[in-house]
């Protein structure tokens, strides 16, 4: 029980994806331009990551070693289509809000990465909870990511308006901006966990 | 179960059932999935032809004019304007639009039905260009002249501040928008009269303008002023002239 509490909470803060394995990077500077865009990036993130763990975990000694990493993106590229399929078919307005974003889910590094570092290694109920923490630890991430850029670039927040746009600093919107915040987040977060 | 070892033949088989596993899962979901995309497709399409278009009682099949799609409105058999998807090449990739025209070449409307532009910059073409309350970057209601730019480039539309590129790409999509809908038009009209022909084929034949000229005469484009030497017509029935024209 206390294992799987900490394989839980794991992924959240001590090793969150973003902040402290520092993995997927491309999504994370990519997507977070508001917090919306960033929070449904992260779920999506998350559903795939869920599967994939569940179905690897029970895949690995089907598995030969030599040929793991061929047969993960196998399972992960399939998994990642079926939910742009579904998302396309049935949630139409999700899908105009991030369906760019939805193919980039299978060059993300943190769902082989947690394929290869855990799933392969641990049963299918840890491995469904590694996936559910690292996916809100990375959600939760990209969001508060989101809401900076949001906020300080066009002075809104989930496009609620807390000042008036024209007073935002459009860099934090741009590319540069999604560094500047990273960093100084990572730094903040770096801070904490001392 | 042991975990299988990297021989040959195992990692063969494992690799081959993996991908026919996850083949036969993914064409299922593409079936189950594929007609309600479909109709997504042909909805959101549908909302954005009425979105842009006047009140219209039905939609022609869709041609295709100079590479864009076409979508012809009609009251009974009256042509009432035209819905052009067109398309260019924005700031951060393609744009495509929805751009709607009354039968005397007014803009009615635009949709963007995709685009990729600079967040908080570029992605204010959804709906910079149809804001009433600035005349200088409102495009609705505008005349296409199929040679509209922006006002740095000599034209009359205020671009987006700091997104010229991205404005430059959405007019030009319009331009091409407009050149389709007067190619379609035409084609509409010399359509539409064959059908109509018994009914109009003395009205439009015989008419003459003030001066005394055939009306092909005067009017060398549809929907343009009375050219030529007929002064009278240009001043008297210009807009005599212009109805008489789309015959």
């Amino acid at each position: 029980m206390n294992k799987a509490l900490k394989t839980l909470t794991n992924g959240i803060l001590r090793e969150n994806p973003t902040f402290a394995l520092v993995l997927g990077m491309c999504p994370t500077l990519a997507t977070t331009t508001s917090a919306i865009n960033g929070m449904s990036m992260g779920l999506a993130t998350t559903a795939v990551l869920i599967c994939s763990n569940i179905v690897i975990s029970l895949l690995k000694n089907l598995i030969p070693d030599k040929v793991r990493i061929p047969a993960f993106i196998v399972v992960i590229a399939s998994f990642v289509t079926m939910v742009q399929l579904l998302v396309q078919a049935y949630l139409p307005a999700v899908y105009d809000a991030l369906g760019l974003f939805i193919p980039l889910i299978v060059v993300n590094c943190i769902v082989l990465g947690r394929a290869e570092a855990f799933a392969a290694k641990n049963n299918v109920g840890l491995s469904a909870l590694d996936g559910i923490g690292m996916g809100l630890g990375f959600t939760l991430a990209l969001t508060i990511l989101g809401a900076i850029r949001e906020l300080l670039g066009t002075g809104k927040i989930f496009d609620f308006a807390v000042f008036p746009e024209n007073y935002g600093m459009l860099v934090f919107v741009l590319a540069p901006g999604a560094f500047i915040a990273l960093a100084y987040v990572m730094a903040l977060v770096n801070k904490l966990k001392k | 179960m042991a975990k299988l070892k990297s021989t040959f033949l195992n990692m063969l088989l494992s690799l081959t059932l993996i991908a026919l596993v996850a083949a036969a899962m993914l064409s299922g979901i593409y079936l189950l999935t594929q007609e309600s995309i479909e109709q997504q497709k042909a909805e959101k399409q549908l909302a954005a032809i009425s979105a842009v278009l006047p009140a219209y009682e039905r939609i022609a099949d869709p041609e295709t004019v100079q590479g864009l799609t076409v979508h012809k409105a009609y009251t009974g058999d009256t042509f009432v304007g035209a819905a052009v998807e067109t398309e260019s090449n924005g700031f951060g990739g393609k744009i495509r639009l929805m751009v709607g025209f009354d039968n005397d070449s007014h803009i009615t409307g635009y949709e963007v039905l995709e685009q990729t532009e600079t967040p908080g910059l570029g992605t204010h073409i959804v709906a910079w260009f149809k804001n009433a309350d600035k005349a200088g970057q409102n495009i609705i209601g505008r005349k296409a002249t199929g040679a509209m730019s922006v006002s740095k480039d000599g034209g009359d539309v205020d671009a987006i501040t700091a997104a010229t590129i991205s404005s430059r790409a959405f007019l030009e999509a319009v331009n091409k928008a407009y050149s389709a809908y007067t190619e379609g038009e035409v084609q509409a009209a010399s359509g539409a009269s064959q059908q109509a022909a018994p009914k109009v084929s003395g009205d439009s034949l015989s008419v003459t303008c003030a001066c005394g000229k055939p009306i092909e005469e005067c009017c060398k484009t549809k929907g343009t002023p009375c050219e030529g030497n007929c002064g009278d017509c240009k001043h008297d029935g210009e807009h005599q002239c212009k109805h008489n024209c789309k015959h």
